[in-house]
């Protein structure tokens, strides 16, 4: 049986045993080496894709080093979201303060690249040595005559969930500002997608399809100006709702726009994400012509999939992701390809999330949340998995074990989402779970370790 | 040669450094059953490890105190002592490096004292060695990082003994795996019994293992670090390192262990120096293998000399691998028209004018540089090639020059922690790599498109 802390033995619940009474949304436990990262982690993915933006990250040049261009949120117009600007701040500007240092910068980068707006995130030690960030913000905005919105992501304080807040704080400050005229009625803003391998563009051409208008991509693709005047969407259809759930939540109170949650992994959520959205505005055309997409969609991309599943059958997976939302998308996916999950994970779902894991799942599953790389491979040896799917920090730790594994992170470079994307992770999951690679890893062990 | 050290940007735009705690980390990966810990925010050790684990390809745990607004406020003792009691529990490591932040750096943590306070609390428990190393990330670039932790382990565990050993010291400095593998093989074929600090030769390139390691298997062994105050010699690579980082000269003062000091032996003449001293240590010649590797990298040279001669390269990335490959490349016919780095010792200059005494003219040196001052001096200097890490990749393909892969990190490729750059094998490989990136570059904008080159 898997070693676990003693104080995580309550962060972890197999299915079938015992009563069902998860803790979660806990710090993490200091030496545990979680999979986790920090409130600047959780900023920094949010409002990354936000492409004419100049996102400058106040403090040593770590925060910004480990975050440039890491992620494969794509623009159609605009690239400045893939530069990393730091303001580098040294041992000097840690005894004498980096305001000067930060308000330089913001106006030399502004001057050189021209963005629509500047976020600022503050890290670790920003506060520690005293600089004012809102003020210098303050001043370059009024001085720049262009938005300048401080992001208080300071690494400790909190997890990233809390860095996910913080961006919506500073989203929202955007929200409201340009006039909302001229939106349709059947209007939407596409909120938690990040555009990996042009994953929204994709939703987006479906959505436009059933002839709704997408006013605002939140963040993938993202712009400053359609942020402004996101708030003249009639609908918020909400995705990876960990992120941006809190933005939706003060859009509805302030400007009384409803939000759907959805996902766009899988068939079944895919199609579900293109029906809610037609109910929501109750218009039967608008339905029919969903209804013929998910025809057509799935028609195009099922005699494949058939295929992948004949040799997939019956096969177990492991999914460990960031947030439960996903999780519930891939065990559904999964099931689709005839692959049963045996254990499912996530950094930071809730207890409700994971209730719904547990009554998704079959007996036996193990759920478990921010798990750590001792454990998540006690749970696959225990398990006998085929395929383990996360993120890149859990990539070797499948590969070292000899399993196949999907990367469902914002590092892939694949689509994922919407039909096509789910014909590209069944053949990606196809892929890595028949290699002939395997064959050699499952080796047989020398004869002096088997007699241990 | 000039040497600039004018950003134009107070910003720094594309970072050609890293910060502190990561250089440490690497260096605690290579002792054996050690467990790297970083003292600090959870985010830390989250980053690092993603960015090594898209390097090296392989598991890297470091462990984290996890801080929050109550431990920077109040201290991180608290944490500390938790995080290092789950680390004991459920890694069993033989020793924990502990490498601060600029978080518990800017608050004035007092890593030794909450160290011993932590191992006066656990009395009567059997405890792994517990070895702080203060890196804060507003000080200096990974290597700086990974020198420091060479030297707190070193300080904290060699003992003077009168050079009664038999062995010698060898400190690679920041290498592949593949070259650490290489270093060690040419060591002991002149038969000479050593200690390589660090060696992740086997912990961050290792095989496929039927049951998964908490810690991957390898790497110094501590007694082994014991000994190094009894060595022979220590022969350290590296000529941008400042002496008090430098775990070789504390060796010398404190054990009177004689240090040779080199450059990264990369190519010929970097390489023989790294033999004489060999030769000298151990009282043999060159090994026959050697001898005829040698030989068969000056063929190479002599068969490629035509393609190479004359061409311009933009070489970047950490100091000491940047004069390496400088020389490297000017014993070649290749003219490294801009040297840059991100990180400030002050001595990439002077060690780049050391290497390439007749190029001095053509060669500008960019010091604390960014990739987009890289690429602005770059884009004025003409050049064929560009060799440097996986983070040039940006700007050689805004100029339409191709990129050779060196160093760490590399990102956008496969096979990082086995690519090889020391000895005479490494620069034949080095140099195939560089030949024919130009011949393909020749032959993929020909309009003929020869099938012979």
């Amino acid at each position: 049986m898997v070693r676990i802390l003693d104080e995580r033995r309550q962060q972890v619940y197999r299915k079938g045993q015992g009563s069902f009474n998860m803790t979660c949304e806990k710090k993490s436990l200091a030496g545990a080496v979680s999979q986790r990262a920090c409130v600047f982690c959780g900023s920094r993915v949010v409002l990354y894709p936000i492409a004419d933006a100049l996102h400058l990250v106040h403090g040593p040049i770590g925060c910004a080093a480990y975050t440039w261009d890491i992620r494969g949120a794509l623009s159609s117009g605009p690239q400045l979201h893939r530069l990393s600007f730091s303001t580098d701040l040294r041992e000097m500007d840690v005894i004498q303060g980096g305001e000067k240092k930060l308000y330089n910068s913001l106006v030399e980068l502004i001057d050189e690249y021209q963005p629509k707006a500047a976020f600022v995130y503050a890290t670790c030690i920003v506060g520690l040595i005293g600089d004012d960030v809102d003020a210098i913000c303050r001043k370059v905005s009024s001085e720049k005559n262009i938005t300048v919105l401080p992001v208080h992501s300071e690494g400790f304080c909190g997890s990233k969930k809390e860095g996910y807040r913080a961006a919506c704080d500073a989203l929202y400050k955007l929200v409201g500002t340009a006039p909302a005229d001229g939106v349709s009625r059947h209007s939407i803003n596409i909120m938690g997608d990040f555009n990996l391998a042009g994953e929204i563009w994709l939703i987006r051409e479906y959505y436009n399809r059933m002839g709704v208008e997408v006013v605002a991509n939140i963040t993938g693709d993202g712009r400053v100006a359609d942020i402004r005047r996101m708030h003249a969407a009639s609908l918020n259809v909400v995705q990876c709702s960990g992120s941006i759930i809190h933005l939706a939540r003060k859009l509805e109170e302030k400007y009384g726009r409803p939000y759907i949650r959805v996902s766009y992994f899988g068939i079944e959520d895919m199609a579900k994400a293109l029906y809610d959205v037609a109910e929501f505005f109750d218009d039967p055309v608008m339905m029919e012509k969903a209804e013929q997409i998910v025809r057509s969609e799935v028609a195009a991309i099922m005699p494949e999939i058939r295929r992948y599943r004949k040799d997939l059958v019956g096969r177990k997976a492991a999914v460990y992701v960031g947030g439960a939302f996903k999780a519930f998308s891939l065990v559904r996916a999964l099931r689709l390809l005839g692959m049963r999950t045996v254990l499912v994970g996530s950094q930071t779902g809730n207890q409700d999330d994971y209730r719904q894991l547990r009554d998704m799942c079959d007996a036996g599953t193990i759920i478990v949340d921010d798990s750590n790389p001792l454990e998540l491979c006690g749970f696959l040896k225990e398990k006998g998995c085929d395929i383990f799917i996360g993120g890149v920090k859990e990539r070797p730790i499948a590969y070292k074990l000899g399993l196949g594994f999907c990367d469902h992170n914002h590092e892939r470079k694949q689509a994922l989402a919407g039909f096509t994307g789910m014909l590209n992770f069944a053949r990606e999951v196809y892929a890595t779970v028949t290699s002939p690679v395997w064959q050699f890893v499952r080796r047989p062990q020398p004869a002096q370790e088997n007699k241990k | 040669m000039k040497a600039v050290h004018e950003n134009t940007f107070t910003a720094c735009r594309n970072a050609c450094k890293l910060c502190t705690p990561l250089g440490a980390c690497l260096t605690f990966r290579g002792i054996e059953a050690t467990l790297p810990f970083l003292h600090g925010s959870q985010g830390c050790a989250t980053y690092i490890r993603r960015y090594f684990i898209s390097h090296f390809r392989e598991p890297v745990d470091i462990a984290s105190s996890s801080f929050d607004e109550q431990s920077a406020i109040f201290g991180g003792g608290d944490n500390l002592h938790r995080g290092l009691r789950n680390v004991i529990e459920k890694y069993k490591p033989q020793m924990i490096g502990v490498a601060t932040t600029c978080l518990t750096e800017t608050i004035g943590e007092d890593m030794p004292m909450l160290i011993r306070q932590f191992v006066k609390e656990s009395q009567g428990d059997a405890l792994p060695a517990i070895i702080p190393v203060s890196t804060p990330s507003y000080q200096g670039t990974h290597v700086e990082g990974f020198h420091a932790a060479v030297r707190a382990v070193v300080e904290s565990l060699a003992e003077p003994g009168g050079r009664a050993g038999k062995a010698i010291n060898i400190l690679p400095g920041m290498v592949s795996p593949a070259d650490q593998r290489h270093i060690k093989e040419i060591i002991e074929d002149f038969e000479l019994p050593y200690v390589m600090l660090p060696d992740y030769s086997e912990t961050l390139d290792a095989p496929t293992v039927a049951e998964y390691e908490k810690i991957a298997s390898g790497g110094t062994t501590l007694n082994s670090i014991r000994g190094m105050g009894q060595a022979r010699a220590t022969i350290s690579f590296g000529s941008t390192i400042a002496s008090e980082l430098s775990a070789g000269c504390l060796l010398q003062q404190r054990c009177d262990v004689p240090e040779y000091r080199l450059g990264l032996p990369i190519g010929i003449k970097q390489t023989d120096a790294f033999f004489d001293v060999l030769g000298e240590l151990s009282g043999q010649v060159i090994p026959q293998k050697y001898f005829f590797e040698r030989g068969r990298l000056i063929d190479a040279y002599v068969d490629g000399h035509k393609y190479v001669f004359g061409k311009r390269a933009v070489v970047y990335g950490q100091e000491d691998m940047v004069v390496g490959i400088a020389a490297f490349l000017a014993e070649i016919g290749i003219i490294p028209v801009l040297c840059a780095s991100g990180a400030e010792s002050g001595r990439l200059n002077e060690n780049i004018r050391r290497v390439t005494p007749e190029l001095t003219q053509e060669i500008t040196v960019l010091e604390g540089a960014d990739f987009l001052d890289i690429e602005q001096a770059a884009a004025n200097l003409q050049p064929d090639l560009i060799i440097g890490n996986s983070k040039g990749y940006t700007f050689s393909r805004k100029l339409g020059v191709p990129l050779v892969r060196v160093g760490f990190p590399i990102h956008d490729r496969i096979g990082g922690p086995r690519l090889l750059h020391l000895g005479y094998r490494g620069a034949g490989q080095l140099f195939d790599r560089i030949v024919n990136t130009l011949i393909e570059a020749k032959q993929s904008s020909s309009p003929v498109g020869y099938t012979y080159i």
